[in-house]
């Protein structure tokens, strides 16, 4: 079907789409750059001046920028590692044949498909509330007193909140990769004598390494821009404590009414993803080939 | 060292009995093959054996020590799977050296075990390779190669050929036969292929519904079929089976005569008949033919017979060749 006639057509039929989706992701960005190199707040719309790369050098060495980065970096990293060794673990029993297999792995899936402002909110308020949350009736009910998790430990609340978000991600990706194990290679490595760990380590986490890396991935695109749950909880506090970088250009946006800062913050955010994604690629997407 | 006693073991899944009780004794050094039509146990039989499955009753022997509840690593035997089940990611030298990896044996031990055993099986110029870039019967030499290397009383092989086309089935059944004859190690051996079972074995245990239906060298099994189940599934083309006056005049429920072993004359004989269809081979001639009142016949004939469709013929049963069964399906004579 690939004479010339048929590849001409097929070009002309997909243009539509192709341009389509190319506009709407070239107006943004090429926007947000005009915006960010524009003196433009909100306080004073009228007085609109081009000020160059001044948002840039003002935004990279304003301090609550190495702050954001760094709170993005941990709380990336952080829920990297518990969704992943999480989604193993999760995974690995959901393999097991238990009684009611099927619900069970519905309501391990269902945390995903909460929307993340409504999972924010009910971790908040029914759960790490230090007068009505769950966690404070146990710790009284245990003779403790109760963590003030929003104000005494910001970051590791968002980032349990977060983990509780992706773990269910991680397990049904790995779960499935699990079920496509062989067999016949289970029972091969029992006869050459491998026990559950050897099993583990050299047949079952080589197996699964490629679904990690898809999982490392998609993750890492997601976490870098997550915001929902920090506005629901801290606003990113107390002080900077959970500012991570998305935050930090609301904030610049909406809160400092600074349009070009956040432009410029933007734009930054962008180049940084890229370098992650980047690096990410190089690392473990060796892993895709083959 | 090697040999293999089964005592009454039976094997249920739920509801269902699989294995209904064998007794089986497989002497050292022998090779032996299970062989029966699908569903009728055999795979079973063999888990049993390596440990895979555990026997719901009854006791597995190896080398006169019950190995009933030892765990599938500690019985010293080594299987190869239909599917290989090799582990993808390693390369052949990773997996070959696994099993004595996992007995913890020194770097120098596996890597001169490993030589020696791809040298057996010709596999020295892929050592580095990964098994997707081995054909399906170097697939097959890693997979038994990996058996190898670990030295085991018994070698257990589950349909080990059937994923190979047909040129390279008959390559690989000659060199499993080398290697037996090399290694003069005990070998069982699972097929649903008679021919296999034949060309192979030293001992042939014909398998019927979870029992053993008869145990013998390949030419007691074809010469002395114990029963209508062993007689059918033991020689290609299948044997004949005729009842009627033929077979009472005879002092039986039914006769057997085995393609190979009724002559073909085109005036007189026992049975006349009309050719269906006659298969050329060059060394040998198959033909199909309708007997009067018998129904169907097959008949193999030496060299190129000329013989057409239609043609009336008349068969006559070599009398020292016919086997008779009883109504129950029993061995007469």
């Amino acid at each position: 079907m690939a004479t010339q006639q048929t590849t001409t057509a097929g070009r002309v039929l997909v243009a539509p789409s192709v341009i389509l989706l190319f506009v709407w992701m070239i107006v943004p960005l090429v926007m947000t750059l005009y915006f960010s190199s524009l003196r433009y707040s909100l306080l004073d719309p009228d007085n609109v001046s081009f000020v160059g790369l001044q948002n840039y050098t003002a935004f990279l060495t304003d301090p609550d920028f190495l702050t954001a980065l760094y709170n993005t970096l941990v709380l990336v990293i952080s829920v990297l590692i518990i969704s992943v060794c999480g989604g193993i673990l999760v995974a690995l029993l959901m393999d097991q044949p238990v009684f009611g297999q099927n619900v069970l792995r519905l309501m391990v899936i269902a945390p995903f498909f909460v929307i993340p402002t409504v999972s924010a909110l009910v971790w908040k308020n029914l759960l790490m509330n230090p007068d009505s949350g769950l966690f404070a009736w146990i710790a009284r009910s245990l003779g403790f007193d109760p963590i003030v998790w929003f104000t005494n430990w910001p970051m590791l609340s968002v980032i349990v909140i977060v983990s509780w978000e992706w773990l269910p991600f991680a397990s049904l990706i790995l779960l499935t990769a699990l079920q496509s194990l062989d067999e016949e290679q289970k029972e091969a490595a029992s006869l050459d004598g491998a026990g559950p760990i050897s099993y583990f380590g050299y047949i079952v986490l080589p197996h699964i390494a490629r679904a990690i890396t898809v999982v490392i991935l998609i993750e890492t695109i997601f976490l870098l821009s997550v915001f929902a749950e920090i506005y629901v909880t801290t606003a990113g506090g107390p002080g900077n404590a959970t500012t991570n970088i998305p935050f930090l250009v609301y904030k610049q946006a909406l809160l400092n009414f600074d349009i070009g800062g956040a432009s410029a913050g933007g734009i930054i955010a962008v180049i940084l993803a890229n370098i992650v994604a980047f690096f990410l690629v190089r690392i473990i997407g060796r892993n895709l080939e083959g | 060292m090697g040999s293999i006693q089964l005592k009454s073991v039976k094997k249920a899944f739920g509801a269902v009995s699989v294995i209904n009780g064998i007794d089986l004794g497989i002497e050292n050094g022998e090779f032996a093959v299970f062989v029966g039509p699908s569903g009728c146990g055999k795979s079973t039989l063999l888990r049993l054996i390596a440990g895979l499955e555990d026997v719901t009753s009854g006791q597995v022997l190896i080398d006169g020590k019950d190995a009933t509840n030892i765990g599938p690593s500690k019985r010293g035997l080594a299987m190869v799977f239909q599917s290989y089940a090799l582990y993808p990611h390693m390369s052949v030298r990773g997996n070959i050296a696994f099993a004595l990896k996992m007995a913890g044996q020194g770097a120098d031990v596996i890597e001169q075990k490993v030589r020696k055993a791809a040298a057996t099986l010709n596999l020295t110029d892929y050592l580095d390779r990964k098994p997707r870039q081995l054909s399906g019967g170097q697939r097959q030499r890693v997979a038994i190669g990996r058996a190898i290397v670990r030295e085991p009383k018994a070698f257990l092989f589950d349909e080990p050929l059937s994923n190979l086309d047909a040129a390279l089935r008959v390559q690989m059944r000659v060199e499993i036969g080398e290697l037996h004859n090399a290694l003069k190690t005990t070998m069982i051996y699972v097929t649903h292929d008679q021919v296999e079972a034949m060309t192979m074995a030293d001992k042939i245990v014909v398998l019927d519904r979870g029992s053993v239906a008869q145990v013998g060298s390949p030419l007691e099994l074809y010469n002395r079929p114990n029963g209508l189940f062993v007689a059918g599934f033991i020689g290609s083309p299948t044997m004949n089976m005729i009842r009627g006056p033929s077979a009472e005049k005879r002092g039986a429920a039914t006769i057997g005569i085995r393609p190979e072993h009724a002559d073909i004359s085109t005036t007189a004989g026992e049975w006349p008949a009309t050719v269906r269809l006659a298969e050329h081979l060059g060394s040998d001639t198959f033909v199909h033919a309708e007997a009067d009142g018998i129904g169907p016949l097959t008949l193999r004939l030496e060299g190129e017979a000329p013989l057409h469709p239609d043609q009336r013929i008349f068969v006559t049963p070599r009398e020292a060749h016919l086997h008779k069964f009883d109504k129950d399906g029993k061995r007469i004579g």
